[in-house]
């Protein structure tokens, strides 16, 4: 109680501080042109206070704030911030963070007993109770992955841990784990012949889960059965990954994955809300290609190329929340800026998103992040210097590629240049015998000799291309 | 007058025919190219005959102009002097001709020239003799200061400048080198231009030439006080002030003395006596005179750059440690494509190591082999003899190596590729590999199974000799180290497929 009187007192020497200070400035605006000045730098970079946008939940009523809060990625403390750090969450950074997105109006927090090396739940209860239960939902899932965590008790025990962790009497939103993963069987083993399903509709029914729902990726088999037997079921709510490329080149990205169109409309039909994981995919749509980030930037100058992409999961009527892992203030200021309230896109954004879309379609990047569990090569090539130089060329839209072009002689000659600085003459792709060593250590399951020789053909072709 | 514009034009020469030796970036040598190729000695070895009918014309009209402003060695003498000269004036003296050095010389020169002793041609040759000063000891240090500004450019993220190895890439002829440039500055330092009028034959030569030169020094006896300063400033030492007498010889034209003589008794003119010029002591109509000659000096010289320009025209994880290759003892020696043969390399280079400074892919190297040395081979640790390349062709001021088409080249065979079974991947490693025939240009390298009785057993290169270019793509990437599974051996006459 006393804690909730402190946060009440404070919130209101806020907005009583916040209030005059708006007041003077009306007062001494148009007297002032300083004044004035400094307000629209504020303007640019602060979102505003209760212009939220909310969707309603045609289940529960429920009033969801279009932003959700997705918990897999906390801060953590010390500068280390990958994910195989092993430092604890920063408290008081995520304290921070949530309070100044319930401040806000955002009221969704998605977690799961597997974010953030198992911490995130817990961390994510101590932050949310510090404010009134009725502020906020809750999300989180059962995340049985491991064989060991796939018996009924064992389930039940990751479900009643949630509501511990969590410091809650009940769930708001409950998901089924990644459905997908490892096709149909897998499915069955973590939730029908443990009868966990059947639990949790039971739990649904005594108010511990107040929506149900699931999480999807990979075989769309398993999508479509849970879609059909929604009848049973009764889905309040699916979680799917929704973005502009996904929309529609979700195929091109990897085979087993399924066009966000079709999940979507699926979801639809059956009067399923939809939240959105993703809305950045992975973060490419904030970090686009040079080229592509400047034609946004052309379009709109005065927001940032990721606001595009939250705009655009969010237009879609029927989805209920579009989920951010926001580690950093500015992440979350900047997402706030796009949903309060919510500009939906038009009709002529759609196309200009979906035209950017099939440009980044083009670009073909090899997906290689660097991790270097290739190496060593035993013939000594520099795997992941080829590949990040490749791709650095590629995004920056500086592969020399066209002869005619009047940028080709440049390109060429810095792209030459650029190798030989970044990876050793005798490291090159050309020493890349092919013994396939490297392949399967690959996480990204790349074809690492296969494109390896590609860009060994390419280079060759640059040199031959001497005009001089 | 005279000394101003040899020093100018000597200058421009100099300057460009150095760079010619150390832009390996081969920018240079697209406007610069023809300076090596009006040389005497390659002018010779190619049979040039429009340079070596305009440079003989040349010394017959003005006399020795050639040593004092084309000749990249003699210029290289008259600096080393002059910097001498700062510290001490006007120290030469008059000797005589060590005329019986002179003409041993020049017949060593012409009977090693006719029995084919190239290396004792090119030791010779003063053009030959600056190359590899230029090549061996120059070369090195322009690319060490580019790669200090390859290092800003990357650190500014600049592409103006990029790194380039720097290595010895012959021993004995980087010892020649240095001793020649050794040997050159003590001459030079103590008495001028000692080697260009007694040691290098085509001083010698263009000397006997030019003792009958149209244009030549004279000095004018009646206004002659014998003051003696025209032969202390004679680097040549072929001023005789108290004989009145010039060695022209050994006169290089460098103009010294007509500007050292405050008494104007000395003049560039054509007078056979040297005695008829007391009729001619207006000096506004010597000035004239004088104009009118360096137009024509410089107006010759242009005319014969400008002729031979366009004679041009025609014509984490963790890296695995890489082990450096090892050069294969080849049984004949590799010669770079547009060489036709070794006897054509053999007869006609003349060592200057233009072709080693200008290639780009590491392969030319001075020969160590005493009946070839400083001759260019081939080899390919370092890199291979790329198809779009034809850069050492182009440069070759002597007809060693002809001009040849990037198409021409690319059905040159100048070699063919060997396996060496033992090394080969496969074979050592039982890992699939075909990098050879992977990058074989000519799609001579075909993979065939190690076993012929079974086709499943793990492939190995076949070469086709028939087609083999002998570029050495297969050598350099084969990943055998340091002895490659397989290697060019050199053809001694080189066909085309």
């Amino acid at each position: 109680m006393k804690d909730s009187n402190k946060i009440n007192r404070r919130k209101f020497l806020k907005v009583f501080g916040v209030g005059s200070i708006g007041a003077i400035a009306a007062m001494t605006g148009c007297k002032n042109p300083l004044k004035k000045n400094a307000d629209l730098y504020k303007e640019q970079v602060e979102p505003p206070k209760g212009k939220m946008t909310y969707r309603i939940n045609p289940h529960t009523n429920d009033k969801v704030s279009i932003l959700g809060f997705g918990m897999m990625r906390l801060p953590l403390v010390g500068s280390d911030q990958s994910l195989e750090s092993t430092a604890p969450v920063d408290q008081v950074a995520l304290n921070k963070l949530v309070d100044y997105a319930i401040d806000h109006g955002v009221n969704y927090f998605d977690t799961s007993p597997a974010y953030s090396q198992g911490n995130s739940e817990s961390a994510t209860g101590k932050a949310l109770h510090r404010h009134s239960r009725n502020k906020y939902y809750v999300a989180t899932k059962l995340s049985n992955f491991d064989p060991s965590t796939q018996t009924r008790e064992k389930s039940i025990e990751m479900f009643n841990d949630s509501l511990k962790y969590l410091q809650v009497d009940y769930i708001d939103y409950y998901l089924l784990h990644a459905i997908g993963m490892d096709g149909m069987d897998s499915f069955k083993k973590r939730y029908i012949d443990n009868g966990i399903l059947d639990f949790l509709v039971e739990k649904r029914k005594t108010g511990k889960i107040r929506n149900l729902g699931f999480s999807y990726h990979g075989d769309v088999k398993v999508f479509d059965w849970l879609v059909a037997n929604n009848d049973k079921y009764h889905w309040d709510f699916a979680q799917i990954e929704l973005n502009y490329i996904d929309w529609k080149h979700a195929k091109e990205i990897n085979d087993i994955n399924t066009d966000a169109e079709y999940l979507y409309n699926e979801l639809d039909k059956n009067g399923i809300p939809a939240i959105i994981m993703e809305p950045l995919l992975g973060g490419r749509l904030s970090n686009l290609p040079v080229p592509l980030a400047n034609e946004i930037k052309k379009r709109d100058p005065e927001h940032s190329v990721a606001s595009w992409a939250f705009r655009y999961a969010a237009s879609p009527k029927d989805v209920l929340t579009v989920l951010s892992g926001m580690t950093y203030m500015e992440h979350l200021k900047d997402n706030l800026l796009s949903y309060c309230p919510l500009k939906p896109l038009t009709d002529s954004d759609k196309v200009f998103l979906e035209d950017i879309a099939c440009k980044m379609m083009e670009i073909k990047t090899i997906p290689c992040n660097n991790c270097k569990y290739c190496m060593p090569c035993p013939y000594g090539v520099d795997i992941p210097g080829i590949f990040v130089h490749y791709n650095k060329c590629q995004n920056e839209g500086l592969m020399p590629q066209n002869t005619r072009s009047p940028n080709y002689n440049k390109y060429r000659r810095e792209f030459l240049i650029g190798m030989d600085r970044s990876v050793p003459k005798l490291r090159q792709a050309d020493h890349c015998i092919g013994c396939g060593q490297c392949k399967p250590h690959c996480p990204q399951s790349i074809d690492i000799p296969k494109e390896l020789q590609n860009i060994d053909v390419f280079v060759e072709q640059l040199k031959e291309n001497n005009n001089i | 007058m005279i000394r101003k514009v040899r020093i100018t034009l000597a200058t421009v020469f100099f300057i460009f025919t150095t760079l010619l030796f150390l832009d390996f970036t081969g920018t240079i040598r697209h406007w610069m190219g023809w300076m090596a190729k009006i040389q005497f000695m390659p002018a010779i070895l190619a049979v040039n005959a429009v340079v070596i009918v305009a440079l003989i014309l040349l010394t017959l009209v003005l006399g020795r102009v050639y040593c004092s402003v084309i000749c990249p060695l003699g210029i290289l003498q008259d600096t080393i002097a002059k910097i001498h000269n700062i510290k001490k004036k006007n120290r030469y003296t008059y000797s005589k001709a060590i005329s019986w050095l002179r003409y041993t010389m020049l017949i060593i020169m012409i009977a090693a020239f006719f029995s084919g002793l190239g290396s004792l041609v090119a030791l010779l040759d003063p053009y030959g003799s600056f190359g590899r000063i230029a090549s061996n000891l120059i070369q090195p240090i322009y690319e060490l200061v580019n790669n200090m500004l390859a290092a800003i450019a990357q650190h500014y993220d600049s592409y103006a400048f990029y790194n380039v190895d720097v290595w010895i890439k012959s021993m004995p002829t980087f010892i020649i080198a240095v001793s020649t440039l050794v040997i050159l500055i003590v001459l030079a330092w103590r008495n001028g231009r000692t080697y260009c009028n007694t040691i290098c034959p085509v001083g010698t030569f263009l000397g006997i030439l030019s003792r009958f030169s149209w244009l030549k020094i004279h000095i004018e006896k009646d206004k002659c006080v014998k003051c003696g300063l025209c032969t202390k400033g004679c680097k040549a030492s072929c001023i005789d002030f108290k004989n009145y007498k010039i060695d022209y010889s050994r006169c290089v034209v460098c103009g010294n003395c007509i500007d050292k003589c405050h008494k104007d008794a000395i003049h560039y003119n054509h007078n056979k006596t040297g005695e008829n010029t007391e009729r001619e002591s207006n000096k506004s109509g010597d000035s004239i005179d004088t104009g009118k000659r360096m137009f024509l000096l410089s107006a010759a010289i242009a005319t014969t750059a400008a002729t031979l320009a366009q004679n041009k025209k025609k014509v984490d994880g963790g890296l695995a440690v890489i082990v450096n290759k090892v050069a294969p003892e080849r049984q004949t020696p590799l010669t770079p494509p547009g060489s036709i043969s070794a006897e054509n390399m053999a007869k006609h280079c003349t060592g200057c190591q233009l072709c080693v400074s200008e290639c780009p892919n590491e392969i030319l190297r001075p020969s160590t082999d005493l009946s070839h040395l400083m001759q260019p081979i081939m080899s390919y640790e370092r890199g291979y003899c790329r198809i779009e390349c034809t850069r050492c062709s182009h440069v070759c001021p002597t007809g060693a190596i002809k001009p040849i088409s990037r198409s021409y080249k690319s059905s040159l065979q100048r070699g063919h590729a060997v396996w060496i079974k033992k090394n080969c991947i496969p074979v050592t490693d039982h890992k699939s590999c075909g990098n050879c025939a992977r990058h074989c240009p000519a799609g001579a390298i075909t993979m065939v199974p190690v076993n012929p009785n079974d086709e499943k057993s793990i492939m190995v290169p076949a070469v086709n000799e028939a087609i083999c270019i002998g570029c050495g793509a297969c050598e350099n990437l084969c990943p055998a180290r340091p002895f490659s599974a397989i290697y060019v051996e050199g053809h001694e006459v080189h066909h085309t497929i």
